[in-house]
């Protein structure tokens, strides 16, 4: 009996070996992907110090905002103040007594359960509801000029490294000077008053004619949204293609420094495949993160842009919710915005490596 | 005997505080003549110069009244009114004259600001490394994420404004980010190299080899990004006027343009009005880029060498 048991210093010694061998293989696996987790760790990091400044920002608005539904409610109704905040509070799932730590954990609850904010202005509307009725449009927009410009910008930028002598660069810098010193919701205004109200070629404000087409997969309708979306787009492009064209001027001219450039030249090979397959794959690579950044930025939508043709997106919703004072979706929709240029950006960071070989060692 | 020694010693500072005066002079002259044989940092300074002038003295000369006057409104352009009138009756030179000084105003305090903000947190998390570098940068994260010109919305909306530099201490808050970073990745390159390392071995203290040694190689570029926050603060500003949060100052011109905007741009004398602030923030910002470029020209010892 006392044989058969087994001493407790004997059985610990595999035990523990086991405990190291796991912990040894975690570590591994750690170490080998440490690039991985210290990135998502960062952006998690990051998302959860927006969420709890932006919960504090919106904390500092002056004036309650149940008071400002009640006074509503009260008017609308005819009821005393005490009931109609007595309303206000059950409607906004509110209690008025609790502190701001407990509101904040109520708040992060929500995000959790994926509710953003509920609108106190309307029945109906939250941050969920906005952004899956105005994102389309703004990703539609934003996406397709970002796309446009970036393609214009790769091309004229590469070509006008390589001839930097030229009257093209000389062109394209005072396109660069000028496009990158007006405000671009001021080109987007002068575009509108040109185009919308001079010309009267394109339309002014909004995102389809709701009168002529039914939304749907049908022709008039793709076509009436095209022609609505020409202006807004227009300006973007106009705003964006110098900023690519610099940037990748900028890149193409630092590859062009490098041996390999050199080496080819030396072959006598031509310029135009010097550019397509030496300069423009390797000065593409810093252009990457730029791209993600843009990307992950069109999420909250331009703001100004889309108040100047009153286009029915991300950014004309928050604009016009903060003068409205509906600070609860403003709240859902800043912090949509910022998680997405969060996300995004992780994305750009994760990918980076596994396109340019370089980083991995580094 | 002791009299004269002591008169002796005296005119030996004297002269001694003369050649520091004279040789600071001196260098300072080098630097500006250096830094004004640049073309472009002319013409930039030069408009810049004009917009500062006519704030000043523009008012004085040409000084804005706000009553109305119902028996000329829309006035086309002539010698009396060299803008017109607007919907009131009220000249448009005058109004954007007036504006002047309160868009250049903003633009000065919030660049003063940003810049600041951005460089002392951007050298000491570079310099110093560690936890202080990874709680700045945290912060700076949280700065850049989240997208800026709703946050001016939102802060626009708590804090009244009711002067140009609460308007700016509004737009600096959310705008040093970027520029804390790029003085971080400065000021931790030049950690490494030979001079800083030789002041950290002689035991120079933190303060000395922060101001002394680091701020004057981070000083021109410290000077072009103020130009570029001087641009990024008027783009701000008038994109908040834009939107009609602001409006306390009715003849800066973004509220002008956002004034004639909501009255209609069906009607085309609402355009003409909407022109002239319109035109004179695309000069202003033409000439701050060409101001950048010039001292980019001249100060960036990177561009030298190619």
């Amino acid at each position: 009996m006392n044989d058969s048991m087994i001493p407790a210093g004997a059985a610990t010694p595999p035990r523990d070996g086991k405990i190291k061998k796991i912990f040894g293989v975690i570590g591994k696996f750690l170490q080998k992907y440490s690039y991985f987790f210290g990135k998502v760790g960062i952006s998690l990091i990051t998302l959860i110090l927006s969420t709890i400044a932006l919960f504090f920002l919106l904390r500092m608005i002056p004036g309650d905002i149940v008071e400002l539904y009640a006074l509503r409610l009260q008017n609308q109704q005819g009821i005393t103040f005490e009931r109609a905040y007595q309303l206000a509070a059950q409607l906004l799932n509110y209690d008025p007594n609790e502190n701001i730590f407990q509101a904040f954990v109520r708040y992060m609850g929500g995000l959790f359960r994926g509710e953003l904010g509920t609108s106190y202005l309307e029945t109906g509307v939250s941050a969920n509801s906005l952004i899956a009725t105005r994102l389309p449009w703004t990703l539609f927009i934003s996406s397709v000029s970002l796309f446009i410009s970036f393609f214009i910008g790769i091309a004229v930028g590469g070509f006008v490294a390589q001839k930097r002598k030229g009257i093209a660069n000389k062109v394209a810098s005072g396109y660069i000077a000028v496009s990158g010193s007006v405000p671009d919701y001021l080109i987007a205004l002068i575009l509108v008053i040109v185009f919308a109200y001079q010309l009267g070629w394109f339309p002014a404000q909004n995102n389809y004619d709701a009168f002529k087409v039914t939304p749907g997969f049908n022709l008039p309708f793709i076509l009436n949204v095209l022609y609505y979306a020409f202006l807004p787009i227009l300006s973007y492009t106009i705003v964006q293609t110098g900023n690519w064209i610099l940037h990748m001027r900028g890149s193409c001219i630092g590859v062009l420094g490098e041996d390999y450039i050199l080496a080819a030249r030396a072959r006598g090979l031509g310029e135009g495949l010097i550019r397509r397959k030496y300069m423009k794959k390797n000065a593409l690579l810093p252009l990457i993160t730029q791209f993600g950044v843009s990307f992950g930025a069109l999420f909250g939508g331009a703001t100004l842009m889309e108040s100047i043709f009153n286009y029915p997106g991300i950014g004309l919703e928050i604009s016009n919710r903060i003068v409205n004072r509906d600070y609860m979706v403003v709240q859902g929709l800043i912090f949509f915005s910022a998680a997405m240029v969060i996300l995004v950006n992780l994305v750009v960071d994760l990918i980076y490596p596994l396109v340019d070989p370089r980083v991995r060692k580094g | 005997m002791e009299q004269e020694n002591k008169q002796g010693r005296r005119s030996e500072i004297l002269s001694e505080i003369a050649r520091i005066a004279s040789d600071v002079g001196a260098s300072v002259l080098r630097g500006l003549k250096k830094v004004f044989s640049n073309g472009k940092t002319i013409t930039g300074f030069a408009i810049l110069m004009f917009f500062v002038l006519v704030a000043i003295f523009g008012p004085l000369i040409f000084p804005y009244d706000a009553s109305t006057d119902m028996a000329n409104t829309y006035l086309m352009p002539s010698l009396e009114h060299p803008f017109g009138t607007d919907w009131l009756g009220r000249d448009v030179f005058r109004q954007v004259i007036a504006g002047t000084g309160s868009v250049l105003a903003i633009a000065f305090y919030s660049a003063i600001f940003t810049v600041v903000i951005g460089t002392v947190l951007g050298i000491v998390s570079g310099y110093l490394g560690g936890w202080v570098d990874r709680i700045i940068m945290a912060i700076t994260n949280i700065f850049l994420s989240i997208p800026s010109f709703p946050i001016y919305l939102l802060l626009a909306a708590i804090v009244t404004i009711n002067t140009p530099l609460s308007l700016a201490v509004i737009i600096s808050i959310w705008s040093w980010a970027g520029l804390c970073r790029s003085v971080r990745v400065q000021i931790m390159s030049l950690k490494e190299r030979d001079f800083i390392q030789i002041c950290a071995v002689m035991h120079m203290s933190k303060a000395h080899i922060i101001f002394k040694e680091l701020m004057p190689n981070v000083f021109s570029y410290i000077a072009i990004n103020f130009v570029m926050a001087m641009r990024n603060a008027i783009m701000a500003s008038v994109g908040i006027m834009l939107v009609g949060l602001a409006a306390y100052d009715p003849t800066n011109w973004g509220a002008i343009i956002n004034a004639a905007r909501t009255r209609g741009l069906m009607n085309v004398k609402n355009i003409y009005i909407l022109m002239y602030p319109l035109v004179c923030i695309i000069i202003f910002q033409i000439a701050t880029l060409v101001l950048a470029n010039g001292l980019d020209e001249t100060l960036n010892p990177r561009l030298k060498v190619l």
